[in-house]
């Protein structure tokens, strides 16, 4: 209570006349509490153990770097130790971190524990001056600017000052330019098309995707018969091309686009498709990116028929047109109309007959 | 003799004859069908008489008396031995309680039960083996490129360090760390509950190999770098850094603050 009390009386006192301090700062609470003696200040025993607990910490510190130098030396960068919690763990990271760790920390904590305890305590008032310039300084500065704006001539010479303003509404544009292409564009190619395309068309071989293909002649790849499918089996799969595609283009772009997927369900499951007869005996092919940012999907749940996007959770019905249920895609999973060639391979019946992947400016809105 | 030519015109006999045709064909197509499925399982008669003896007490109620499903659970008619051992040997079989999916515990069967077992639901209908010992060598299978094929055919549920990852409703693909290359294989043969089936037409068995190596390595991998946060990459790194670390630095900010007694 006494406290408060004597708070509240300092409150009275920044307000008399004659405090400058008061006047000056605004009122401060803190330099009116009086200054209550610590332990270490009235005990010297007190004292003497944290400047032990100091002097201690910085030895220990020391310690800790000698260790660290010798387990850099000491232990073999392959032995593990089990910690628990922390499973199996290389030897050497683990002690040299907390090594070092605490080497840094022990240096810090001393610090601090040398301050707190035996640095004097008592509380002062910082004296500041007001945020706001002089009066002077702010009409030194309008002059200032006053002149720079005369001498430089930016008011006389107007072919100067609008040629400057033409000259920084134009710089942007190359780089609008570059954006606009991705730099991957080759210059005058409509990007637009190039994102609405795919290797897919009329008679191109699925085969399955097994990893890097570049290279790999459509001669050598294995394709897909119907009856390797069972119901619920799922593929990941690439047009037959897509190995000399890839070496051509010294990217994965056309990878990117040509991504699908291949699904077998019970025909009698399949409760509607992008077109008519776009599956082959309930195998159906979707492409692989998501509508949504593009990410790869093949999460499919083979008893929902839904394809689920582990990036935003967007949700897609593969028995159902590829239809989104749930998540921020905006539009259909596109799907690829397939049958057989004559030697009883899946292919492509046609293209895309929708631009695969994330929305892009030029995209139709369908 | 007498007996039969005296009653030769009676109305029965025609009854008694379609009778008698329907009793014979159906044990002669019994007898020629189950011929080959068994054979295929390899169990032996024994094996399947005590699995449907088994099967009978412990799995009849949800799948049927026949095998055939029932509103309860699916037909188990060509599943094959590979998803009977799958799912028993892993504890997922038989559920503990309904829900989003079955949940892998301590399995209850031995190892004899589940091959009886697997037997018996093998003699109804062809379905995929119990891989043999030479399908499952993964011995000099190249890890890298099952990694590859781990990344394009498995990562997308399993996550890309095989630690599993939720589904939708409810259901979550399990972790891969406690797998068998037995269970591994089974589960891409069968495509048990929501996963899909990867045959071996179209993921031929080396490549499971190789997927299986990959596995084994991850499960065996230490964790040189300390804490391995569930492998789950920079994302959890951070969070772990903006949750656990950051409370660490305000508790040693208060510290720092704090007037001394």
């Amino acid at each position: 209570m006494t406290e408060i009390d004597h708070t509240h009386e300092g409150h009275d006192d920044a307000h008399a006349p004659g405090s400058e301090v008061a006047t000056k700062v605004g009122y401060s609470p803190v330099a009116d509490i009086p200054h209550k003696p610590r332990v270490t200040d009235t005990d010297p025993k007190a004292a003497r153990r944290a400047e032990r607990q100091v002097a201690g910490m910085f030895t220990l510190s020391m310690i800790f770097v000698i260790a660290f130098v010798v387990a850099y030396v000491a232990i073999d960068k392959n032995a593990y130790v089990y910690i628990p919690v922390l499973g199996d763990v290389g030897a050497s990271n683990v002690v040299l971190g907390f090594t070092f760790g605490a080497a840094v920390f022990l240096i810090g904590a001393g610090a601090i524990q040398w301050a707190k305890k035996l640095m004097p305590d008592v509380e002062v008032v910082q004296q500041r001056h007001d945020m706001a310039s002089d009066k002077s300084d702010e009409e030194a500065a309008a002059a200032n600017y006053e002149r720079g704006k005369d001498e430089s001539g930016f008011a006389r010479y107007k072919i100067i000052r609008r040629s400057l303003l033409g000259a920084m509404a134009l710089f942007p544009i190359p780089i609008i330019v570059v954006l606009r292409d991705l730099w991957i564009t080759p210059p005058g190619e409509n990007p637009a098309e190039i994102l609405s395309t795919t290797p897919w068309e009329d008679g191109v071989m699925i085969i399955p995707d097994v990893g890097d293909q570049t290279g790999l002649s459509p001669e050598t790849s294995r394709g897909i018969r119907p009856e390797d499918l069972p119901v619920g089996g799922l593929v990941s799969a690439l047009p037959v091309d897509i190995g000399v595609i890839q070496e051509e283009e010294h990217n994965l772009n056309a990878r990117g686009k040509a991504s699908i997927i291949l699904v077998r369900m019970d025909p009698s499951e399949i409760r509607s498709q992008q077109g008519e007869g776009w599956d082959y005996n309930g195998i159906v092919a979707f492409s692989k990116i998501c509508t949504h940012v593009g990410c790869p999907i093949a999460l499919y749940e083979q008893r929902t028929h839904h394809l689920l996007c582990p990036c935003h959770q967007s949700t897609f019905d593969l028995a159902d047109s590829g239809d989104v249920v749930f998540g921020p895609a905006a539009r259909r999973m596109p799907q690829l109309p397939i049958g057989v060639n004559a030697e009883g391979y899946l292919v492509a019946k046609a293209p895309f007959a929708e631009p695969v992947g994330p929305s892009f400016w030029e995209r139709d809105r369908t | 003799m007498k007996f039969l030519s005296a009653r030769r015109r009676n109305p029965l006999v025609a009854l008694f004859l379609l009778v008698a045709a329907l009793g014979m064909t159906g044990v002669g197509y019994s007898v020629i069908s189950s011929a080959k499925p068994a054979e295929a399982a390899m169990g032996s008669q024994t094996q399947v008489e005590d699995g449907k003896k088994l099967y009978l007490e412990g799995c009849s109620s949800c799948h049927g008396l026949d095998a055939q499903g029932t509103m309860n659970g699916p037909t188990l008619l060509g599943v094959g031995a590979a998803s009977v051992h799958f799912q028993v040997a892993t504890g997922r079989m038989p559920l503990a309680a309904p829900g989003a999916q079955a949940v892998a515990k301590d399995p209850i069967y031995d190892v004899e039960q589940i091959a009886a077992m697997s037997a018996y639901i093998a003699s109804l209908a062809p379905g995929p083996a119990i891989p043999t010992a030479e399908d499952l060598s993964y011995e000099g299978a190249d890890q890298a490129k099952g990694g590859e094929l781990f990344r394009i055919n498995c990562a997308q549920c399993h996550q890309a360090a095989g630690q599993g990852g939720a589904l939708t409703q409810g259901k979550y693909a399990p972790s891969l760390m406690e797998a068998t290359p037995q269970e591994i294989y089974e589960a891409m043969v069968t495509g048990p509950q929501s996963m899909p089936v990867f045959s071996n037409e179209t993921l031929p068995i080396e490549q499971k190999q190789e997927i299986t190596a990959y596995i084994m390595g991850l499960q065996e991998a230490p964790s040189p770098g300390g804490l391995s946060l569930g492998r789950l990459g920079p994302v959890v790194e951070g969070l772990f850094m903006w949750v656990a670390v950051f409370a660490a630095l305000i508790a040693a900010a208060v510290w720092i603050g704090i007037k001394a007694r």
